[in-house]
């Protein structure tokens, strides 16, 4: 699948979630965030879900006021991708239990664990939703056990 | 008391943890910025703590921060710091720190190697986890060397959560650290056949990246994913494995056939998801061009993709069947694909499906009676924009096929009848058009009109003045038609004369309607024929048989003129057409290429042109090919074969009587043979030649005027064009040493040429050859954004970097200042090198002026000799004799005459220009070698005798061979 980065943010172009799977320099990075949340932010309603930025496909959906945006290389299939940012809301959704956008912003790094389950590399990693949350579920367990401080 | 207040402001600040500072940042819309600089200071201070704890909060406030643009970078050592923690909370949090800030120029990572290690060997699987997660964010080319090895351990760990996180990571340090790919990839491919689905998948994956880039170092991997296709249930994997098949059967042809039946399967596949079944038809589509054969099998599964619910799913599955016709299931399949017409939904798909039809039947069709009949069914489609496709297709088989006239005239008389069918409630139907042709066709071929009266009476029907202004003047034309042939009958009948004074009153009564048009066109023709007609009516009145001559002033047939007809008409005696009309001024640049070579001749020189028999001999030879060249080029041009009647001058009562026979088939579409485009070839080298003897010309080589040709892979400059500036394409193609490999660095960010690494020692598919192309700037303006394009051949390929289409250009990596010459690279793969190749390519520039620039074009060619596939290769001699003696070399021979330089020159010669050694020399005659880049061996034998060389060669590939000798021949000819 091989994708670049990952971003989350909302209709407000507020950021919500990056991930980077290609190390990438900050001031790039900034700029990439600039123009994805401005290109895709100006699409009309009812228009497809692709851009072209650059070399790179950008696919994007929008799942209530959360935008998932992607940037693929040019030769990847766009549905497929869809296909993948479907299935993290799914994940997201099945760990937060009917995930809103307050969930991910108040527990960003769950939210990360997770997609760090899901994805590796910009690849997927594992495409069974059981398999995903029976290792955050472990994980989790573990952190409760060591200690509770730092949690809620 | 203090420790009382220590402990409280600990508490404090462990209260502020992560949803405290997001809820904070919320509750301070106004002075955000001002709010998170204070909890920054605060994170500072707990970041001094010792308390591991209160570090790894601070660290992951910090992530947070940093998502919103905060530069964090300052933090990086207490990242490490949290990340080394033994406890799994805060390495957690630390690593997921790190592969959010940490980037390759982050220094601190050299001492995280250590940590990392550590951490991947830990017994709990979740530290090696995130250890492995983290790494796949900021893994560096040192860190990737380091643990590599670690790592690839890690593949074979037990337990499968492990191990596809290690698979997968693998493809990121092969990227950062090439040269583990060869040590780590039998365990990968080991893990192809993993017992867990989530390994297999992570291996799959990493494979089909890797494949995608250089399939051709893993097509010995075809039939593991073979089987894994047939085997795996895990779409996404599915998918995957689709896509990777579609790099690799380019590369080995025999896949195409046996991926059909799995993919017929997949398509079957109850659970297939939908983007499984797309792959699946678009896979087929690329195995159709390699085996037609065994897609054909599966029409009938394609045909039911037609009903699909989705459209782009549609749209494959007829583009594929599009391809798949063939004489023998034409009709079946366009019966299937008109039932589809009347069911489809949508316009553009609808639309899409009568192209289709038409599309397959023009080209294939055979029997035109039945194609009629289909197009005539077309026309009951509502709303689509092809009416006028079907038209011209309908005038174009009543035009070339007599045969079925009479049926087509029957057929567009009933159309005609129920026009109002077709015209129906929108005047922008698009299907109307096919009025026009139908007009046309019942008036041109009236005689078969069984009630051309009814028709007459159909065409001038009040609501035809509804119609588009074009056709209704097809309508004024062809009533005029129509009438003659009426009047005819109806004279030639011993019935009363009222009957025929009827129809011209008939005329009289409705054209007026058309006069009154207000379309220029419609006015014009029917006044005109209003007044013919009340003529016809007032001889007809005094009893006078008019019936001959109106019709004669429709008399003769329209006949589609054959593209070759311009060259069928006959030469009338007595003209010759190579003779000057008036005699050219000497030298000037439009001359005729074949008498140019004595044109700027002294003056003197002029006399012995006409005296010399022997050359107007020559000069039929030369035309003559040149007219068989013309002929390649128009069998080459797209205008000359679209046989449509816009396209064609339909002449009335045409000169000759070229081809409209009904055997005339409705393919008009030959394939340019091969040796149209040798001959177009041979005729441009000529006129080089010429062109450049001209310059060096000597009187003594009058007699070899046959054999001018040039091979030398010198300069090629512009030869068809001249542009403004003159850029100067100095090709020398293939130095001797042809690498077949490209250390080039064309591109050195692109990771993935590091990793076309060959896995299993496969032969190369193809060979590449390396051309350097010297650019120079002739004129006095600065030039930039060259890109370098080649028309590919099937044969040779120019390679351009990944993601490029097949049509790309290359960009020239430097910019030309005037006067300056640069040289570039290019790598091309050649397949065959038994054939010399021409290859047509273009180079675009920008010429940069003072106050302007403009975008230039120059084309050029490339020459690939025979030659240039040969390296000069030692052999001595008892290698040599061992050689000849084999047997399994095929002989040929070559005299040259006339050549009085010294052996040794010769032999330097052929030594230099066509890379031989000299393997052995006595006296007179020598022995040399030399072998193709793909290891052919070629073997001259050359003795002198008095200016006559000799030269016999073998070769165990005879069509390289004889191709070479030309080009020694041709060397030879040249000094």
């Amino acid at each position: 699948m091989t994708m670049h980065f990952l971003l989350l943010f909302s209709r407000q172009g507020k950021l919500r979630l990056q991930k980077w799977f290609t190390p990438i320099p900050e001031r790039e990075k900034k700029k990439i965030v600039r123009d994805m949340t401005t290109m895709v932010l100006g699409r009309k309603p009812r228009s497809c879900n692709f851009l072209h930025w650059k070399d790179l496909k950008i696919v994007y959906k929008k799942y209530a006021s959360l935008y998932f945006c992607c940037g693929l290389d040019a030769e990847e299939n766009e549905l497929l991708a869809l296909e993948v940012l479907h299935r993290y809301v799914e994940l997201l959704d099945k760990y937060f239990g009917n995930v809103c956008e307050l969930d991910i912003i108040f527990n960003f790094e769950k939210a990360y664990f997770i997609l760090d389950e899901f994805l590796l590399g910009g690849e997927v990693q594992e495409t069974s939703k059981q398999v995903v949350s029976r290792s955050i579920e472990a994980s989790d367990m573990l952190q409760e056990v060591s200690e509770r401080p730092c949690s809620r | 008391m203090a420790l009382k207040i220590v402990k409280g402001s600990i508490d404090r600040m462990f209260d502020k943890n992560l949803q405290d500072l997001v809820r904070g940042i919320r509750n301070h819309k106004e002075d955000e910025a001002k709010y998170i600089s204070t909890c920054i200071d605060e994170i500072k201070q707990e970041l001094k703590q010792d308390n591991i704890a209160v570090k790894a909060n601070a660290v992951c406030k910090l992530t947070y921060l940093q998502m919103l643009g905060y530069d964090v970078s300052w933090a990086a050592f207490n990242i490490v710091e949290v990340m080394s923690s033994s406890k799994f909370t805060y390495k957690r949090i630390g690593y997921l720190a790190a592969s959010q800030c940490f980037h390759e120029s982050t220094d601190v990572i050299m001492l995280t190697t250590n940590q990392i290690r550590k951490d991947l060997s830990s017994p709990n699987q979740y530290d090696t986890g995130v250890a492995l997660t983290g790494l796949s964010c900021f893994v560096t080319p040192d860190l990737a060397r380091d643990l590599a090895n670690d790592i690839m351990t890690l593949m074979s760990h037990t337990k499968p959560y492990i191990r596809k996180k290690a698979v997968l990571i693998m493809y990121k340090v092969f990227l950062k650290y090439p040269e583990s790919l060869r040590p780590a990839f039998p365990r990968l491919k080991e893990k192809l056949e993993d017992p867990d689905p989530g390994v297999q998948s992570a291996a799959v994956n990493v494979i089909c990246e890797l494949a995608r880039r250089n399939p051709k170092n893993y097509l010995s991997l075809a039939p593991l994913f073979f089987k894994l296709m047939t085997s795996s249930t895990n779409n996404w994997v599915l998918i995957k494995i689709i896509k990777l098949f579609g790099a690799l059967t380019p590369l080995e042809p025999r896949l195409g056939k046996k991926l059909i039946e799995p993919l017929t399967n997949l398509i079957h596949s109850v659970l297939s998801l939908f983007i499984v079944k797309y792959l699946g038809l678009l896979a087929m589509s690329k195995i159709l061009k390699t085996h037609p054969k065994s897609v054909q099998s599966h029409k009938d599964l394609i045909l039911q993709c037609l009903d699909d619910k989705d459209e782009s799913i549609r749209l494959r599955a007829l583009d594929l069947l599009y391809g798949m016709v063939s004489k023998k299931n034409l009709m079946e399949i366009v019966k299937k694909l008109m039932l589809h017409v009347d069911k489809a939904e949508g316009t553009t798909y609808r639309d899409e499906l009568l192209t289709k039809i038409i599309d397959i039947c023009s080209q294939r069709a055979y029997n035109c009676l039945w194609y009629i009949s289909i197009l005539v069914e077309l026309t009951r489609l509502e709303g689509t924009r092809h009416g006028h496709l079907i038209a011209s297709q309908m005038l174009d088989v009543a035009i070339r096929v007599k045969a079925i006239r009479a049926f087509a005239v029957a057929q567009m008389a009933t159309l005609l009848d129920n026009a109002h069918l077709l015209t129906g409630n929108t005047q922008r139907n698009g299907i109307c058009e096919v009025l026009y042709a139908a007009a046309w066709i019942c008036g041109e071929f009236s005689e078969h009109l069984e009630e051309p009266m009814a028709t007459l009476e159909a065409m001038l029907r009040p609501k035809v003045a509804t119609l588009p202004g074009h056709i209704q003047a097809v309508y004024v034309q062809n009533a005029a038609k129509l009438f003659a042939t009426v009047l005819r009958g109806q004279e030639g009948a011993p019935a009363d004369s009222t009957v025929a004074q009827e129809t011209s009153q008939l005329l009289i009564d409705r054209l007026p309607l058309f006069v009154q048009s207000s379309n220029l066109e419609v006015q014009e023709r029917a006044s005109c024929i209003l007044q013919l007609v009340k003529y016809i009516q007032k001889l007809q009145q005094k009893d006078v048989e008019v019936a001959e001559e109106v019709t004669a002033l429709f008399a003769g047939e329209l006949n589609p003129v054959a593209p070759k007809a311009q060259k069928k008409v006959p030469v009338p005696e007595g003209l010759d057409l190579d003779v000057w009309i008036n005699e050219p001024p000497s030298g000037s640049e439009s001359e005729d290429e074949g008498r140019k070579s004595k044109g700027k001749a002294v003056f003197a020189k002029d006399e012995s042109r006409h005296t010399k028999p022997r050359y107007t001999e020559v000069d039929e030879k030369e035309l003559a090919k040149r007219r068989e060249v013309r002929k390649a080029e128009q069998a080459n041009n797209p205008f000359y074969i679209k046989a449509s009647p816009s396209s064609q001058k339909v002449r009335r009562h045409s000169v000759s009587k070229p081809n409209p026979s009904p055997s005339f088939s409705l393919r008009l579409w030959m394939p340019m043979s091969d040796q149209y485009v040798k001959l177009e070839e041979e005729r441009r080298e000529r006129n080089k030649a010429d062109k450049k003897k001209k310059k060096d010309k000597k009187k003594r080589e009058k007699g070899e005027k046959g054999r001018r040709r040039r091979g030398d892979s010198g300069p090629e400059s512009e030869e068809d064009i001249t542009p403004a500036h003159m850029v100067d394409i100095v090709t020398e193609e293939m130095p001797e040493n042809a690498l077949p490999s490209d250390d080039d660095d064309k591109d050195p960010n692109d990771p993935h040429k590091a990793l076309n690494i060959d896995l299993d020692n496969c032969p190369l598919m193809d060979y590449q050859v390396v051309v350097s192309v010297i650019f120079e700037n002739k004129c006095d303006s600065f030039i930039k954004s060259m890109e370098f394009n080649v028309l590919d051949s099937l044969n040779s390929k120019l390679q351009r970097p990944d993601g490029a289409g097949p049509h790309d250009g290359l960009i020239v990596p430097f910019q030309l200042p005037p006067g300056i010459s640069n040289e570039a690279r290019f790598i091309f793969s050649v397949q065959n090198i038994v054939m010399p190749q021409k290859l047509k390519g273009t180079l675009t520039f920008i010429v940069k002026t003072d106050d302007s620039s403009t975008h230039e074009k120059l084309d050029f060619k490339l020459h690939f000799t025979c030659t240039s596939y040969l390296i000069t290769t030692p052999c001595y001699s008892d290698a040599y004799s061992k050689l000849l003696e084999s047997g399994d070399l095929k002989g040929c021979s070559l005299k040259l005459e006339g050549v009085n330089q010294p052996f040794h020159h010769l032999l330097a010669r052929i030594c230099f220009h066509h890379h031989f050694s000299v393997v052995e020399r006595i006296d007179s005659c020598a022995s040399m070698y030399s072998r193709s880049i793909q290891g052919h061996h070629m073997c001259l034998l050359v003795k002198t005798a008095d200016q006559t060389v000799s030269i016999d060669a073998k070769c165990d590939e005879p069509g390289l061979l004889g191709n070479v000798l030309d080009e020694i021949k041709l060397t030879f000819s040249q000094c």
